[in-house]
């Protein structure tokens, strides 16, 4: 029952409604993000729509040859990290296309900022736009997600910052003028304007890590898998704005 | 929090004193600017620096000068903890005690002790409330 209880807590949306870092965003960033024709983030979906039907790998086969239509795969990036019953751990939207690529097309897998990735995962990321972000927080996933809630508390690097510190407790403050967000992984991978150019989720986490002089976790490492699921699921009721735009 | 800095404050001293030669205001002055290597602007406002560019993390250091003591400022840099549990300004003269430091920084404070030296000759300069 305790145990319970302390579930809920953990796991219990936060009691106010999340705000997405497109709230605070300029009028200017919010207005790229709005029109598809604007955002840069869809040149690699046009380039993820060309890879869709491109066979690759020893198999020789396309995406399409197994899912048709991108839109086939509406909403599956809405419940990413999901469970994987075979590997017996949850794994990230860009894990899952990586298996695929190695068990279906026989070809590599890619790191989450490989171009290539970054067109694909784009492309079904953009398959979920506008759909609300629901990722189970029970079974066999709880513990990685008390794993994910334990690291997001966690004190780390040179400057002894969690990431709770900045985006549970100092949201809407900021840090050096820029107005820290509440840090939802709802829009990945993401146009922005900083990197003048897509980046991962990964990509992301390394910047914040890095941020507070820490030793940033692989983008294939159990940590950052953690995180990743506490995150989404932490930004359930908000909607995916793959591909979004951010300062 | 007065009494607990009163309280702290032979240890600070005494700490303090093992390291006090005079710093260079100059120096301090441009430091705390300094986004990569000081980062006070990061959390703090401070003079003399863009006001879109400064934090809302902390107070503002206008006057910081007239309200402490040489000493004082120098144990709010080094051991801000001991003011604050659960602070969240770095402990600048610590290493240890700290979880997955990134390998460039292992074993390094954030400052050098005479670069806390020069910032605290700054901050004694700061007399103006803003
Ligand atoms: C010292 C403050 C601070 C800490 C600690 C911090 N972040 Fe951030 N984070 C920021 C700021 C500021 C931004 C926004 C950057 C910008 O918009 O220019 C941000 C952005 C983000 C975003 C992007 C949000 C969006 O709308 O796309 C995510 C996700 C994120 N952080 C996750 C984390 C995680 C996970 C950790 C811990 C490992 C962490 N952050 C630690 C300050 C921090
Ligand atoms: C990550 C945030 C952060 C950074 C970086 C930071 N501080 Fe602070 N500082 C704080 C906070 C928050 C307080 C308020 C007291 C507390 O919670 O410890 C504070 C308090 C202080 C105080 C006491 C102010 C008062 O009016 O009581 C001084 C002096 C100070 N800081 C100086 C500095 C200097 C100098 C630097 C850079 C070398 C710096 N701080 C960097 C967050 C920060």
């Amino acid at each position: 029952m305790i145990r319970l209880l302390l579930a809920a807590l953990l796991f219990a949306s936060p009691a106010l409604a999340q705000r997405s870092g497109y709230d605070d965003a300029s009028v200017q960033t919010r207005a790229m993000q709005d029109d598809d024709s604007a955002n840069p983030g869809f040149l690699w979906v046009r380039h993820g729509e060309e890879l869709w039907s491109q066979p690759t790998g020893t198999a020789g086969k396309s995406c399409a040859n197994c899912h048709n239509a991108p839109d086939t795969l509406r909403n599956v990036a809405a419940r990413y990290p999901a469970w994987d019953a075979t590997l017996a751990r949850p794994i990230t939207l860009v894990q899952r296309i990586n298996r695929c690529r190695e068990s279906h097309q026989g070809t590599t897998a890619l790191a989450p900022d490989n171009d290539i990735m970054l067109a694909l995962s784009a492309l079904v990321g953009l398959q979920s736009r506008g759909t609300k972000i629901v990722v189970a927080n029970d079974g066999p996933l709880a513990p990685f997600l008390a794993d994910g809630a334990r690291l997001f508390r966690q004190r780390q690097g040179q400057l002894n910052l969690s990431c709770a510190n900045c985006h549970d407790d100092r949201a809407g403050q900021r840090l050096g003028g820029s107005i820290i967000p509440e840090g939802h992984a709802n829009g990945y991978p993401q146009y922005r304007l900083e990197w003048q150019g897509l980046g991962s989720f990964n990509r992301r986490l390394r910047s914040c890590l890095i941020g507070v002089r820490a030793e940033p976790y692989g983008p294939a490492s159990a940590e950052a898998v953690a995180i990743e699921l506490y995150l989404m699921q932490r930004a359930g009721g908000l909607t995916v704005e793959t591909p979004s735009v951010r300062p | 929090m007065a009494g607990i800095a009163r309280s702290l404050l032979p240890l600070s001293l005494s700490l303090w004193a093992s390291v006090a030669v005079a710093g260079d205001a100059g120096r301090g002055r441009a430091l705390l600017a300094d986004r990569t290597k000081s980062l006070c602007v990061l959390c703090h406002m401070v003079p003399g620096a863009a006001a879109h560019l400064q934090g809302s993390l902390a107070p503002d250091l206008h006057g910081v000068g007239a309200r402490y003591t040489e000493a004082e400022l120098a144990a709010h840099i080094t051991m801000p903890e001991r003011f604050n549990p659960e602070t969240i300004m770095p402990s600048y003269g610590r290493t240890d005690g700290l979880t997955n430091v990134g390998r460039a920084w292992l074993g390094k404070p954030v400052m050098a002790p005479g670069q806390i030296e020069d910032i605290v000759a700054y901050l004694l300069t700061l007399k103006d409330a803003p």
